[in-house]
Formats: C-alpha cells, sequence, structure tokens
C-alpha cells in the first residue's frame, strides 16, 4: 500500500465496476450468446471449443463452459493456450515464467475456436494467441470471448462476445479477480494519480 | 540470468524455472506437427565446440532452431588448439559479428568462465557446453528434468553417480545441481577416480566404494562412461576389473528398488559399465534424458533471450 | 663525494645518522654532515635485499624481462643482489651464458646480478653441467639449480650434491616429483576437485625435499630448497635440520599470502608452480619463516607475457611478478602479525640469503666499515599495485588493485642510490 503523504490524496483508487454478482451474471449471459451465435448443439453446427489464455482466461473458460452446459445440456470441450512464447514484447521485461498450453482431447483442427480471456485491451495478446492457434492446429474458424473490453485498441481486433464494455483512460488499469486464482469475483478499475 | 556457466552456486529457484520452462515447452510441442516457436526469432546463437560431440551439439541446434533463432556452428575440433589466443579471439571475432549468445564446448576447466569475462562489455550470453573437467550445467538440469518425470520430484531422492567422478564434469554438475534441488547424493568409485577433497564439496556428500551396498538404497543410479581417453593410466587395473567391480550387470540391476531410475549420459560402453540389457530396460531412462536434452536447452535459451537484457 | 642519511632507524631502533664514503659506512652517529644528505626521518634501514630466486628472462625471452628492466625491478623493491636463474634460452648450463648475465648485470650497474648455473645440461636432469668450469667463470657461479625442472633423478642429484661440495657451491632443488605432477595445474586438494583442475599434490614437492635431505645428509654436502610451498615440506625441514642436514630453504612472497581460494575466477595471473596451495599451508610457512625452518624469502619472480596469462588457465604458463611486491608483502604478513620484527626481516631478506650464496659485501650488519648496501623502508607507507606501473616489461602480478604496507623509498647500492622515491636512477 502507498504511504499517504498529510494533505497528498492516495495514488491508487479502486473503484469495484463488477461485484461477484455481477460477474456471475455476466458470465451466464455471455454463455447464453455463445448458444445463440454458435448454434450450439444444432444439426450441421461445428464442434465449439473454449481455448482460456492464461492466467484467467482458464477459470474464465472452464465456468462458460459449466454454464452452457447447465442452458444447452452440450459439453463444450474446454481447455488453455499460453501465449507466452509468442508475444511481442518479451524484451521489455524479465523473463516470463511460462503458463500451461492444455488442449483439450479432442484437438482444434476443424472446430470453432473461441479464444477466452479476462480484459481486451491493445489486441496484443489476442494477436499471440491467434499465431500460437495456427501453430497448434487448424481450426475452422476462430471468435473471441472477454469479459472486459476497455478499449484502446491498437490492432485490428475485436470481440466476438463482450461481458463489459468500460471506457477506460490510458493511465487507468482493470483488474478481473477470479476465485479460482484470487480470493473472490469483482472487476477493478484502478486510477494512478500523480501525487500533488 | 546473464549466463550458465555452472550448477555449482545456480539458485535452486532459477534451476526449477528452467525445468518448469523444459515441462511446458515440452508440452506445448506434445503432438504437433510444425514444432517451431518464434521467441528467438532475430537471436543470433553460435556453438563453438572445441571437442568432439554430435550428440551435444546437434542438441543445443536443435533447441535453438525450434526457437526460431538463427544458429550457427563453428567447430575447431581436432586443429591446434593450444593457446587461449584462438578461443579468446575467436569469442570476440563472432561477438562482433552480432552473435547474442555462444555455446562453447572447450577441454580447458574454467573455458567458459573466462570467455563470459571476455565477453563481458559485449553483452553475448554465454553457454557452458562442457569445460574440461568442470561442469557441463545443461546435462545435470535434463538428468534432473528425467527424474522429475519418473519420480516425481527430485527432493528428498536418493541419487548414486557411479564412475570415473575424478574426470567428470557430469559428475560435478550432478552434485551441485541435485543438493542444491534436495536429493541425497552418493559417489561411488574406487578411490583413484575420486577426486582429493571430494566429500567437502557440497554438505552431506555421500562417498562409497562399494556399489553392492548402495544399490538397495537407492531411488536413481547414474552411470558414468570410464573415460579413457583422459586417463593418464593407473586407476584401474583393467576394464574387466571394473566392470566386475562397478559395472551395472544385470544382476546389480534386480538389486534396485522397484522404481529406480538407471540415467547414463552417453555415449555407452555397453559391457563395461553398464549392461546391454540394463541400458535397455524399462527403468533404463537414457533415451528419455536425451529428449528432455533438447527441451531444457531451449528452456536455457528462453531464460538466456526472451527477456529482457540483465543489468548494464 | 660523502652522503649522510639523517635520522634513519637502523632495523627500527634508534635514529642515527648514516656517513657513507666511498661506498662504505664510515660514521654512525648524530649530527654528520656530507656533500648530500638524505632526509630519513621515520625511515627503517636495512641491509640491502638479497634475491636468491629470480628469473631475469635474458637470453631468451625479452619481450616479458631484460636484465636491465628487472634490475630496475630489483632496486625499486629494495634488492641490492639478485641471482638470476638459468632457464633462459638458450639455457645458462656454461661459462658463456653466465658470463653474458654477469657481464650485463655490472653494465646496468642497478643490482648486483649472479647468474645461477643450470645443474644439468639444457636442464634435461641426465647430464651433469659443467659446474666447474662455470663457478671458476668471470661469473663465479656459487649456486646452482634446474628450476623450473626438478633433478628427478636420483642418482643425478646425489652427484650434483657430492660435485659441489669442492666448488663451495649449493645446489638449489625445484622439489617436484614429475611422476606425480603430469597435467597438474593446480593445488591438489578440495578447490581443484570442484574446479576441474587437475591437481599437483603437496607429496610430489614433499617426497623430493625428503629424499634429497637424506641424500645431502648421506653426502655431507648442502642442499638449498626452492620455493617451499606446503607445511608437509616445513616438518621435513624441521625433522632434517634437527639431526644437522646442511639444508637451507626459501619461501616466496606469494605463498606466504595467497592461497587457493584465488582460483575461483579461473584468471590464470594466480598460477604459479608450486602452486597456491591451502590457507593452513600459508599460514604454517609464515610461522615456518619465524622459527628458521624456512631461512629466507625469495620471490621467484617469473614475468610472462600477455597472451600467457590472458587465455583458459590450463594454457596459460605459471608465475608471478615478485621483486616490487616483496618487502609490503612481508610487511603485511611477517612484521605487521608481530612474527618478524625488522631485524627478522633483514635476516630472511638480507642477512641469510648473503649467506647461503657465499656473498662477502652484502647481508652485512649496519656498522662502521661495512659495505653500504642499504634498503630504506617506510614502515607507515601504503601503495596500490598496478601492474602497468612496474617496472618490469610484463605486468602479471595476482596484486592488482591492492594496497599493501611499507614502501622502499632508497636503495643504496655501494652508496650508489638505485632507486629513490618510485624512480630507479636509470
Amino acid at each position: 500500500m502507498a504511504s499517504r503523504d498529510r494533505g497528498a490524496a492516495d495514488p491508487t483508487e479502486r473503484r469495484e465496476l463488477l461485484s461477484a454478482g455481477d460477474v456471475a451474471r455476466t458470465i451466464a449471459r455471455m454463455a447464453h450468446q455463445v448458444i445463440e451465435k454458435t448454434a450450439l448443439g444444432g444439426s450441421g453446427a461445428s464442434p465449439v471449443v473454449l481455448l482460456g489464455i492464461p492466467t484467467r482466461g482458464g477459470p474464465l473458460a472452464a465456468r462458460l463452459a459449466a454454464k452452457i452446459e447447465d442452458f444447452a445440456g452440450v459439453q463444450v470441450p474446454f481447455g488453455t493456450l499460453d501465449v507466452t512464447l509468442y508475444r511481442d514484447d518479451l524484451r521489455r521485461k524479465p523473463t516470463r515464467p511460462l503458463g500451461a498450453t492444455a488442449l483439450p482431447t479432442g484437438g482444434i483442427d476443424d472446430a470453432l475456436v473461441i479464444l477466452v480471456d479476462d480484459v481486451l485491451f491493445s489486441g496484443r495478446t489476442i494477436r499471440a494467441a491467434l499465431d500460437a492457434l495456427r501453430d497448434a492446429g487448424r481450426p475452422r474458424a476462430v471468435q473471441l470471448a472477454v469479459l472486459v473490453d476497455r478499449g484502446h485498441r491498437e490492432l485490428p481486433i475485436r470481440a466476438d462476445y463482450v461481458g463489459k464494455n468500460v471506457p477506460t483512460a490510458r493511465s487507468e488499469e482493470v483488474n478481473v479477480l477470479l476465485s479460482e486464482t484470487d480470493e473472490r469475483d469483482a472487476v477493478l478499475l484502478s486510477r494512478s494519480e500523480p501525487s500533488p | 540470468m546473464k549466463h550458465l556457466l555452472s550448477t555449482d552456486g545456480l539458485d535452486p529457484a532459477t534451476a526449477l524455472a528452467i525445468l518448469d520452462t523444459a515441462d511446458s515447452l515440452k508440452k506445448t510441442l506434445l503432438g504437433r506437427e510444425v514444432r517451431k516457436l518464434p521467441t528467438l526469432r532475430g537471436r543470433t546463437v553460435i556453438t563453438m565446440f572445441y571437442e568432439n560431440s554430435t550428440r551435444t551439439r546437434a542438441s543445443f541446434e536443435i533447441a535453438g532452431k525450434w526457437m526460431s533463432a538463427d544458429v550457427v556452428n563453428v567447430s575447431a575440433a581436432g586443429s591446434s588448439v593450444g593457446k587461449g589466443e584462438s578461443l579468446r579471439d575467436t569469442a570476440l571475432t563472432l561477438a562482433a559479428a552480432g552473435a547474442d549468445c555462444v555455446i562453447v564446448r572447450h577441454p580447458a576447466s574454467g573455458a567458459a568462465h573466462r570467455l563470459a569475462g571476455w565477453l563481458a562489455d559485449v553483452g553475448t550470453s554465454v553457454v557452458n557446453a562442457g569445460d574440461g573437467t568442470h561442469e557441463h550445467p545443461t546435462q545435470a538440469l535434463l538428468d534432473a528434468a528425467t527424474l522429475r518425470d519418473r519420480l516425481g520430484s527430485v527432493d528428498g531422492k536418493r541419487v548414486a553417480i557411479v564412475g570415473d567422478v575424478l574426470h567428470s564434469r557430469v559428475a560435478r554438475s550432478n552434485v551441485h545441481l541435485l543438493t542444491a534441488l534436495g536429493a541425497q547424493v552418493v559417489l561411488v568409485a574406487p578411490p583413484t577416480l575420486l577426486p582429493v577433497g571430494v566429500a567437502d564439496w557440497v554438505p552431506g556428500l555421500e562417498v562409497s566404494h562399494d556399489v553392492d551396498a548402495e544399490l538397495p538404497t537407492l531411488d536413481a543410479v547414474m552411470m558414468l562412461r570410464v573415460q579413457a581417453e583422459r586417463m593418464h593410466g593407473g586407476f584401474f587395473p583393467s576394464a574387466k576389473e571394473y566392470s566386475i567391480a562397478y559395472g551395472l550387470s544385470e544382476a546389480r540391476a534386480r538389486m534396485l528398488p522397484g522404481h529406480a531410475v538407471v540415467l547414463h549420459p552417453g555415449p555407452m560402453l555397453r559391457g563395461m559399465e553398464i549392461a546391454a540389457a540394463v541400458a535397455d530396460s524399462p527403468r533404463s531412462a537414457i533415451t528419455e534424458q536425451v529428449a528432455n536434452g533438447v527441451h531444457v536447452r531451449m528452456a536455457v535459451l528462453y531464460h538466456l533471450l526472451a527477456g529482457e537484457e540483465e543489468g548494464s | 663525494m660523502s652522503l649522510v642519511i639523517r635520522g634513519v632507524k637502523p632495523y627500527g631502533e634508534d635514529p642515527v645518522d648514516l656517513l657513507i664514503e666511498d661506498g662504505v659506512i664510515t660514521e654512525i652517529g648524530a649530527g654528520l654532515k656530507g656533500d648530500e644528505v638524505i632526509d630519513a626521518d621515520g625511515l627503517v634501514a636495512l641491509p640491502g635485499f638479497v634475491d636468491l630466486h629470480t628469473h631475469l628472462r635474458e637470453p631468451g625471452r625479452e619481450d616479458t624481462e631484460t636484465i636491465e628492466t628487472g634490475s630496475r625491478a630489483a632496486a625499486l623493491g629494495g634488492y641490492t643482489a639478485v641471482f638470476a636463474m638459468a632457464n633462459t634460452d638458450p639455457v645458462a648450463d656454461n661459462a658463456v651464458i653466465v658470463e653474458h648475465v654477469w657481464r650485463r648485470g655490472r653494465e646496468v650497474g642497478l643490482v648486483d646480478v649472479h647468474p645461477i648455473g643450470a645443474v644439468t645440461v639444457g636442464l634435461k636432469g641426465e647430464k651433469l653441467a659443467e659446474l666447474g668450469t662455470m663457478a671458476k667463470s668471470q661469473a663465479n657461479v656459487r649456486i646452482f639449480s634446474d628450476d623450473g625442472l626438478c633433478v628427478a633423478d636420483p642418482l643425478i642429484m646425489r652427484r650434483a650434491l657430492e660435485y659441489t661440495k669442492a666448488l663451495g657451491a649449493v645446489i638449489a632443488q625445484h622439489a617436484e616429483e614429475p611422476r606425480l605432477t603430469v597435467g597438474a595445474q593446480a593445488h591438489e586438494g578440495e578447490t581443484a576437485a570442484r574446479l576441474g583442475l587437475a591437481g599437483w599434490p603437496a607429496v610430489a614437492e614433499e617426497s623430493i625435499v625428503a629424499r634429497d635431505c637424506l641424500l645431502a645428509f648421506h653426502a655431507g654436502a648442502r642442499l638449498h630448497v626452492c620455493h617451499v610451498s606446503t607445511q608437509g615440506t616445513a616438518d621435513v625441514l624441521r625433522w632434517a635440520k634437527g639431526r644437522g642436514t646442511q639444508v637451507s630453504a626459501e619461501v616466496t612472497p606469494h605463498h606466504l599470502l595467497l592461497d587457493d581460494s584465488r582460483l575461483t575466477s579461473y584468471d590464470p595471473v594466480n598460477k604459479v608452480n608450486p602452486p597456491l596451495r591451502t590457507a593452513t599451508d600459508a599460514a604454517a610457512l609464515r610461522a615456518a619463516l619465524a622459527d628458521g625452518t624456512i631461512d629466507v624469502v625469495a620471490t621467484d619472480h617469473a614475468p610472462h607475457a600477455h597472451q600467457d596469462k590472458d587465455c583458459e588457465w590450463s594454457a596459460a604458463r605459471p608465475g608471478m611478478l615478485g621483486l616490487q611486491t616483496a618487502l609490503p608483502i612481508v610487511v603485511a604478513t611477517m612484521v605487521e602479525p608481530g612474527l618478524l620484527d625488522w631485524r627478522g626481516v633483514a635476516r630472511v631478506m638480507s642477512e641469510r640469503p648473503a649467506e647461503i650464496a657465499g656473498l662477502p659485501d652484502h647481508g652485512r650488519p649496519i656498522a662502521v666499515g661495512e659495505p653500504a648496501n642499504l634498503t630504506l623502508v617506510d614502515p607507515n607507507g601504503r601503495w596500490t599495485v598496478h601492474g602497468a606501473d612496474l617496472a618490469s616489461i610484463a605486468a602479471n602480478t595476482p596484486y592488482e588493485g591492492m594496497e599493501l604496507p611499507g614502501t622502499v623509498v632508497v636503495t643504496l647500492l655501494r652508496g650508489e642510490v638505485t632507486a629513490r622515491d618510485g624512480k630507479a636512477a636509470r
């Protein structure tokens, strides 16, 4: 925690954008959207695979798959796809540990792969994911599901399924908390103020 | 991490990070048709081998290429390598030509350390692929990776290293790494093949001349090649006597606990330090060692070259 | 031309003035007057140092040192006499080479250079060199050594010991059983084992010293042991002297100060033969020097070219510079811890070496009528060693960047100033 100077504002305010309940409802809504848009379970529809991008994309993909099974009675295979090795900004930071790549048993060839991530920002992570996907197999098509879209795209990339659109300033930070990795579910917005 | 010169002094957290990365890389590439990752695209890696070695050099070359690095092999094996001029000047020339990383194998102990010193201003990373009788850190890492695959972890396991410890850089690297990762190491050899003062290398290191007494207690046994070319004679009376006293015969292999693993850094002298049948048995992890070698070396290159350049 | 050294403390004792005329101390007292005065307030006067073991590299490796540059280094180090080892190229195994070295030393005139003659032809250890001819030559050789190599054949060593009895000379042995040191790189111990450097076992030195002490005793001959490096050798010497063997021994400054913990950088500036041993050995050597088991300090000054040190360990040549750093290291390792006083320094660096070599005019008492071969030392001086600033052509000093106590302020050779305030006279 930042120390307080007498009379100065707290340099980092964190505001809750989505509560735990909001997160659950948002994921449920996204699940319905996926079912509808992919004509899931219908005849002639391609098999759908959910691939979460570590760290929090994994649990999100798992939750989406669970909700889809609840609502549509269809078991959608899910897994994770680590993109660290495909990032274009590795040399900006110290060596990053690799996340887990675990493709579902049936693979991804000829499937409709829906990439799942917590926050969509510049789009570079998704670009890396598309490259990783290309080396992992040959999906029929690729879509993108994100819990939060915060704008400021640097590449021509857009999400097919968005939980919540949150307009932000570049200096702000959006953090998604999930009980699988953090203590609770929430979406937080942090504003970094320079001290006076 | 700027260089990988030795496992002596390698922080266990870093070693485990490398092993975890190697494991992730293995899983990522599993079943893939296109075994290629773009991560080190545009990085130039040069292998400088002053000793004959097809296996290790090929392993490094594959590792670099699978990470999309440009790999160039420079070989001085067999030529007159007497003076450091060739080592130092060759290294500086290659660094000036743009090498981001030099992988060196050299008959002089300390060669990789000296190289790292000479290249300090240039910023090139150095990987020690074997310096004299001193260290071979990537071998120890791939041995540890293999043990992790087979036994779950290295921590708390009892591992014997059997053979010509005196002249073995593999033994030295393994002693340091296995101990740092929590294993109990016992060195087994005739007294003539153990270095003076060996028991003081790491706290708790055990030494024995009786391989039969140790076998039932082990989780893993690493057989070292008895290196005829390094000896000046007199270390043991005959190959036959060595093999009878220390060779891992089929009878000896039966004395190992059921789960115990047999490792060998290769190349093997079948019938000398290890029976052919034992080398080919299910408890032998020798081919896994080789496979892990590529992933471990990819991981080492990743940790040296992918992230931000260290320090100034 | 008279010279007064004013207010100096001989052997660190009460200050006096010394009057020097025609190369001799003519008066010691107070308030002396002379044509020239050196203010030596606070300085200690010692008899000029005598180094029984130096490599001047001429003839053959003048790219690393010459008799001239080595003489300069010696004078700056406080030496008034040095003994130049025979492993030059060509080897000093005959009168022609030793006379050349002798004459060149006289020409330069900064230190008395006494050539050492080889024991065996070409240092091959097979056939005695013409010891008698060398002894009777202009060079007046009094010490013979194959240093660099060991006289390993016990029969050759026996004959050499016996033969020199008639010459009033001594054999100085580089003790190293060659069969035990094949390919050796560093002291055989835990450090070398860990670093993968082939070991040079202590017993390779000790077994030869023991053998040679027994041979010398048996032959009634004199033996001198070069560069003692192990505790075991000191023990053998104690035993040998105890039974009346005529043996003397030297220790180098680097063996007094350094140990094999220096090897972990693999910097070959630390590579030397015999190798740096353990800290326990170094402590034993200091004690042995203090109690007289080891008689003298000898530098084994060994210049090497840059390319012979700036390489990987196994390709490097062994040896370190030593002439200019010898006194400060003796101060650091022996005087400061109280193992030797200044009288003791005079003994180990001047009196005993001169006695062993049979030099009549060095290592003399600081007294009226004695030759003015003197070294004036500032016991409180400190300096930082830089190889590039040393007088030798080569710069292979292991003390690079180290701050050492004790500086040589003035060196006098027969009353002539050969070095002063860090500058040689020529």
